[in-house]
C-alpha cells in the first residue's frame, strides 16, 4: 500500500520535473544552477556582496554579483532586440557592435559639441540621448529595408554596417576621442550618488519592463512569430511581412542606443575600435543559449535575457578564476559547445528516450 | 572505373530478380504482425497486421489519423516499432533506419518530391550509389536510359529533372527506387498534384511493375484510383486494422463504411433545392468584380455572388481558377478593374482589404500558405481576427482560449489541446483549423480553394456540409475542388475556365458532369 503510494508520489514528481524540463526556460536557469553551484563548491565568498564607500563617499555595493548584473545590463538589453530580429527574420544582425560605436559616437558628438574636452555639456543629456535612440532607429531601418525589401540575408545584410560602423562612427566626431568632464554624465554607467546600486541594473529593467509590456498590449510577439515561422501564410492573413521585419530591426536599433549610451557613460569617453567590440556574437548567443530557433519562429524572451546573464556570469567566473584574458573565449568557446548541443531538440530527445529507457528498466527491475 | 563495374553487376542481379520474381507470384512478400505504435498520450497503431503479395498492388486506405502514415513510418524506419515482428520473405527484418528499410529493398516514393531538380534525370537516379572517388557517368546515362526506356518514362536521362512535368519526376524516383532492387515499393499520395492524363501514365508504369513482381502499397485518397489499379485493400481506422480484402469483394460504398466505422450518407442529397431558389438574384450582389485582371496570366473577368449563394470555379489544373479568386483576394498583384461589396466601390490590393471588407479566403497550398507550422492550434485560430482587429489591439488569453474551444467543438477538431502546434495534427485537421480561422472572422464572402484536397472522405463531407449550411445562414461562398461531383454536389452555379479565360457559367440542369466536361474541353458537345 504504502510502496504504491510511494509509487504514485514518484510518478507525479517525475511529471512535474519532466514538465520544468521540457520548458524552453529551463536551459538558461539549468546553466545559471551549475555556474553558481561551481562557484559555491570553489569559493563561497564568490557570492559576498560589500557595501563600500567610493570615492567621494557615497555608498556602492560591490562583489562579483553586482558585477555580474552591471556588466551584463547591456547584453541583456541587446539580447531583447536581436530576439525579435531573429524570431521574424530568422537571421541574425551581426553589426550591433558597430552600430553601438556610431550610437556612443552620436552621444559624445551631442554632449560634447565641436570641442574634444569641453568645460561644460553643450546639450543636455536627455537630448543627445534622444538623437542617439533616433540615430540608431534609422540605422536600424537601414538593416531591415536590405533585409525584408530587398531580401538579402540579414547576416549579409549587416555585414555592411559591421564593416563600415566604427568608420562611421570615427567620422562623426572628426576622429577625435572627445571626454566628457562633467560627472553628471557617468551616473547612467555607473552610480547615482546615494543609491548603492550600479545604474545600467536599473536601465536593463526598465527595457524589460517595457518589452514586457510592449509584448503584452500589442500583436508583436504573433506576428512575427508567424512572418518568422511562415510568411506566406502571414501575408494571406492580412499581416504585412516586409514591415514587420523592418519593425523588429528598428526595435533594435532602439536597444542598441540603449546599450551604447550606458558604454559610453561607463568611461565617459569611446574608443572606436574597442567599444562593444565582438559583443554581436555574445547577443546571438544569448539567444540561442535561451533555446530559440536561430532559424526563427517562437521565441521565449525571458530565456534570452536569462542568456545574457549566464554568459556575463561566465565571463566574470573565469575572470574571477585569473584566467588569462586571451583564453577566456577559448574557454568560452567549450562551454557554449556543451550547452548549444544539449539544447539541440536532436540531442534532447535522445536524453529523453534514453532517460525513459533507464526508468522503464527501474519499473521492471521493482516488478521483478 | 570500379564503380561502374559494381553497378553494372547490380544492374544485371537487378533484372535476373525481375525475372525471378515472376516464376513465384504472389507469394508473401512483406508480413507485418501486430505492429504497436504509441506517442504520448495516443495509441497510434494497435495490434496492426499487414501483408504484401510481390506483384500485387495493394491499398492502404483510411481517414487522416487511422495510423496510415504511422504504419508506413513504422516500416521504412523513420519511428521505431513499440511492438511487433516484420518480416521481408519470410526472414525477420530489423528496420531501424531509412537507410536500414532501402537496403532490404523496401523503397518510399513521396508525395513531395524528395530528388534535386537541379541535378540530370541520371544523376538523381544513381546519387548516392556510386562507388568509389570515380564515376563513369556516361555508362550512367546510358544505363538509365536503358531503365527510362523500359519502364516506358519520357524523359532522358541527361535532361534536368526540374525541367520534367510533376508526373515524369515522381516516375524518376520510382525508377530510381526500382533500379535499388527493392522487393517492396511504397507510393505515399503519389497522385495528388498529377492531372488525370499524368496519373493514367503513372498507373501504367505501376501496372508493368505488377508485372515485374514488385509489391506495391498505394496509399491514397482518391477512391476511383483504388479501384482503378489496385488488387487489395487494407483498411486501418483509429489506429487499429478493420480487415484486408479482396478489390472485387468490397464495392466503394462499403469501403467507405468501413473506413468511417459507419453507414455513409447519401452526399448526393445534402443539397436541396429550396435553398437554391431562395437566393435573390435581383438584390444587390454581396460581391462584384468587373473586368478584374492580375497580373498572373488571367484575362480580365467579371464576376457576381449573392446572398447565401454557393459558387465554384471550374476548368483544368493551370485553367486559372486559382489565379481568379487569389485576384479578389488581392493575393497576387491586381492591376486592373473595378469591385463592389454590397454595391459600394472599394479598392481590394492586398488581403487586409479583402479581409476587412469581409471576404476570407482558404488557400489551395495549405501547408505553404495556410497554416503556420509551429504555432499552436489556438493562434493560428484567431490569426485572421487578430489581424483585423489590428496590431495594438491584442485579443486576450482568455478571449482566445475561448475561441478556440468554441471552434474545436464545432469543427471536431482532433488535437490534443489547444496548446498543440498545428502541424502535428493530420491534414484533415490542419484543413478545420484554418477553415475555423476564416470562419472566426466572420466573413460575408468565403472563397474556398480545394478545401477537400488530400483529407478523407469523412471530413470531406463535413466540409461540403458545412458550406451549405454556411450558405443557408446567408453567407456567400466560393467552392473550389478538382473533384466535379463534389462541385456539382455543393455549387448552385459553376464559372467554367480554360487557358485562363472564363469561357462558361452553368447554373441548374446544366450542372451536370457531361455540360462541365464539354464546356471545359470547348467545341460543341
Amino acid at each position: 500500500m504504502s510502496s504504491s503510494e510511494n509509487k504514485l508520489q514518484n510518478n507525479t514528481l517525475l511529471a512535474t520535473i519532466k514538465k520544468i524540463v521540457s520548458k524552453q526556460v529551463f536551459i538558461p536557469i539549468a546553466a545559471l544552477l551549475i555556474l553558481v553551484i561551481f562557484n559555491l563548491a570553489a569559493d563561497p565568498s564568490f557570492f559576498k556582496i560589500s557595501v563600500d564607500k567610493s570615492s567621494s563617499g557615497d555608498p556602492i555595493m560591490s562583489g562579483f554579483l553586482v558585477t555580474i548584473l552591471d556588466n551584463a545590463s547591456e547584453l541583456a538589453i541587446l539580447a531583447i532586440g536581436m530576439t525579435l530580429v531573429t524570431s521574424a527574420s530568422g537571421g541574425q544582425d551581426i553589426s550591433v557592435g558597430s552600430a553601438i560605436a556610431i550610437a556612443g559616437s552620436v552621444m559624445l558628438r551631442v554632449v560634447c559639441g565641436t570641442s574634444a574636452r569641453p568645460e561644460s555639456l553643450h546639450a543636455p543629456i536627455i537630448v543627445a540621448f534622444l538623437v542617439c535612440v533616433l540615430v540608431s532607429m534609422a540605422f536600424g531601418a537601414f538593416n531591415g529595408v536590405l533585409v525584408s525589401y530587398c531580401k538579402i540575408q540579414p547576416m549579409v545584410a549587416t555585414l555592411i554596417l559591421f564593416t563600415a560602423g566604427r568608420s562611421i562612427a570615427s567620422w562623426i566626431n572628426n576622429n577625435q576621442l572627445p571626454v566628457v568632464s562633467d560627472p553628471k554624465f557617468g551616473y547612467y554607467g555607473n552610480f547615482i550618488p546615494g543609491i548603492p546600486v550600479p545604474t545600467p541594473i536599473f536601465i536593463a529593467a526598465i527595457c524589460m519592463i517595457v518589452i514586457a509590456l510592449i509584448l503584452k498590449f500589442t500583436n508583436l510577439r504573433l506576428y512575427s512569430q508567424a512572418v518568422g515561422i511562415n510568411p506566406h501564410s502571414s501575408r494571406l492573413n492580412g499581416i504585412n511581412p516586409q514591415l514587420v521585419k523592418l519593425l523588429t530591426f528598428v526595435i533594435l536599433g532602439a536597444c542598441v542606443a540603449v546599450a551604447g549610451f550606458i558604454k559610453v557613460s561607463r568611461l565617459s569617453t569611446i574608443n572606436y575600435a574597442v567599444i562593444a567590440k565582438d559583443i554581436e556574437m555574445d547577443v546571438i548567443l544569448a539567444v540561442a543559449l535561451g533555446g530559440n530557433s536561430l532559424s526563427g519562429g517562437k521565441f521565449s524572451m525571458t530565456s534570452s535575457i536569462l542568456g545574457a546573464y549566464v554568459i556575463q556570469f561566465l565571463t566574470t567566473t573565469l575572470i574571477k578564476f585569473k584566467v588569462s584574458a586571451n583564453a577566456i573565449a577559448a574557454y568560452k568557446a567549450v562551454v557554449v559547445i556543451i550547452l548549444v548541443v544539449m539544447s539541440a531538440p536532436i540531442v534532447r530527445e535522445k536524453l529523453g528516450s534514453l532517460k525513459k529507457k533507464v526508468l522503464s528498466r527501474k519499473t521492471v527491475k521493482e516488478v521483478a | 572505373m570500379c564503380g561502374a563495374a559494381t553497378h553494372r553487376a547490380a544492374h544485371l542481379f537487378f533484372k535476373k530478380g525481375w525475372k525471378g520474381a515472376n516464376t513465384m507470384e504472389n507469394s508473401v512478400v512483406l508480413e507485418m504482425r501486430g505492429i504497436c505504435k504509441y506517442f504520448p498520450g495516443v495509441r497510434a497503431l494497435e495490434n496492426v497486421d499487414f501483408t504484401l503479395r510481390s506483384g500485387e498492388i495493394h491499398a492502404l486506405m483510411g481517414e487522416n489519423g487511422a495510423g496510415k502514415s504511422t504504419l508506413i513510418k513504422v516500416l521504412t524506419g523513420v519511428y521505431p516499432k513499440d511492438e511487433g515482428s516484420i518480416s521481408l520473405e519470410g526472414q525477420e527484418a530489423h528496420i531501424r533506419s531509412p537507410q536500414d528499410a532501402q537496403n532490404v529493398g523496401i523503397s518510399t516514393v513521396y508525395q513531395e518530391i524528395t530528388l534535386c531538380p537541379n541535378l540530370t534525370v541520371a544523376e538523381n537516379m544513381y546519387i548516392g550509389r556510386t562507388h568509389g572517388p570515380l564515376t563513369n557517368w556516361r555508362k550512367i546515362n546510358r544505363d538509365a536510359g536503358k531503365i527510362l526506356s523500359e519502364l516506358g518514362i519520357p524523359a532522358r536521362a541527361t535532361q534536368q529533372l526540374g525541367s520534367c512535368s510533376i508526373a515524369v519526376q515522381q516516375m524518376v524516383a520510382i525508377a530510381r527506387a526500382v533500379d535499388m532492387d527493392c522487393k517492396v515499393l511504397i507510393l505515399d499520395e503519389p497522385t495528388s498534384s498529377l492531372d488525370e492524363q499524368e496519373v493514367s501514365k503513372l498507373f501504367k508504369l505501376m501496372r508493368s511493375l505488377r508485372e515485374k513482381g514488385v509489391g506495391i502499397i498505394f496509399v491514397t485518397h482518391f477512391l476511383e484510383q483504388v479501384y482503378e489499379v489496385c488488387d487489395r485493400i487494407t483498411v486501418l481506422r483509429d489506429g487499429k486494422l478493420v480487415g484486408e480484402y479482396v478489390i472485387e469483394d468490397l464495392p466503394r460504398v462499403k469501403l467507405v463504411s468501413k473506413m468511417l466505422g459507419k453507414d455513409f450518407d447519401d452526399m448526393a442529397e445534402i443539397k436541396s433545392e429550396e435553398d437554391v431558389e431562395k437566393i435573390e438574384y435581383n438584390s444587390t450582389p454581396v460581391y462584384e468584380a468587373k473586368s478584374l485582371s492580375g497580373t498572373t496570366g488571367i484575362q480580365p473577368f467579371n464576376f457576381v455572388i449573392h446572398k447565401g449563394e454557393v459558387n465554384g470555379f471550374t476548368g483544368l489544373l493551370g485553367s486559372g481558377r486559382s489565379e481568379c479568386v487569389r485576384a479578389i483576394f488581392g493575393a497576387d498583384k491586381v492591376n486592373g478593374g473595378k469591385v463592389f461589396v454590397n454595391g459600394r466601390k472599394v479598392r481590394i490590393r492586398k488581403p487586409l482589404h479583402a479581409m476587412k471588407n469581409g471576404i476570407s479566403y482558404l488557400p489551395e497550398d495549405r501547408k505553404r500558405d495556410g497554416i503556420v507550422g509551429d504555432l499552436s492550434v489556438r493562434d493560428n485560430i484567431i490569426l485572421a481576427l487578430q489581424v483585423m482587429k489590428g496590431f495594438f489591439h491584442p485579443i486576450s488569453r482568455a478571449q482566445a482560449e475561448k475561441y478556440a474551444d468554441e471552434y474545436i467543438k464545432l469543427l471536431s477538431i482532433k488535437t490534443a489541446s489547444s496548446d498543440t502546434p498545428i502541424k502535428s495534427l493530420s491534414g484533415g485537421n490542419q484543413q478545420k483549423v484554418i477553415l475555423a480561422r476564416w470562419l472566426l472572422a466572420n466573413p460575408v464572402y468565403l472563397i474556398l480553394d480545394e478545401p477537400t484536397r488530400g483529407i478523407d472522405i469523412g471530413t470531406k463531407v463535413e466540409i461540403q456540409k458545412l458550406v451549405l449550411k454556411l450558405a443557408s445562414e446567408g453567407k456567400s461562398v466560393t467552392f473550389i475542388s478538382s473533384e466535379l461531383d463534389e462541385m456539382i454536389r455543393t455549387c448552385s452555379r459553376l464559372v467554367v475556365m480554360r487557358d485562363g479565360k472564363v469561357v462558361g457559367e452553368l447554373r441548374g440542369a446544366d450542372l451536370n458532369q457531361n455540360t462541365i466536361m464539354a464546356t471545359i474541353a470547348g467545341g460543341e458537345s
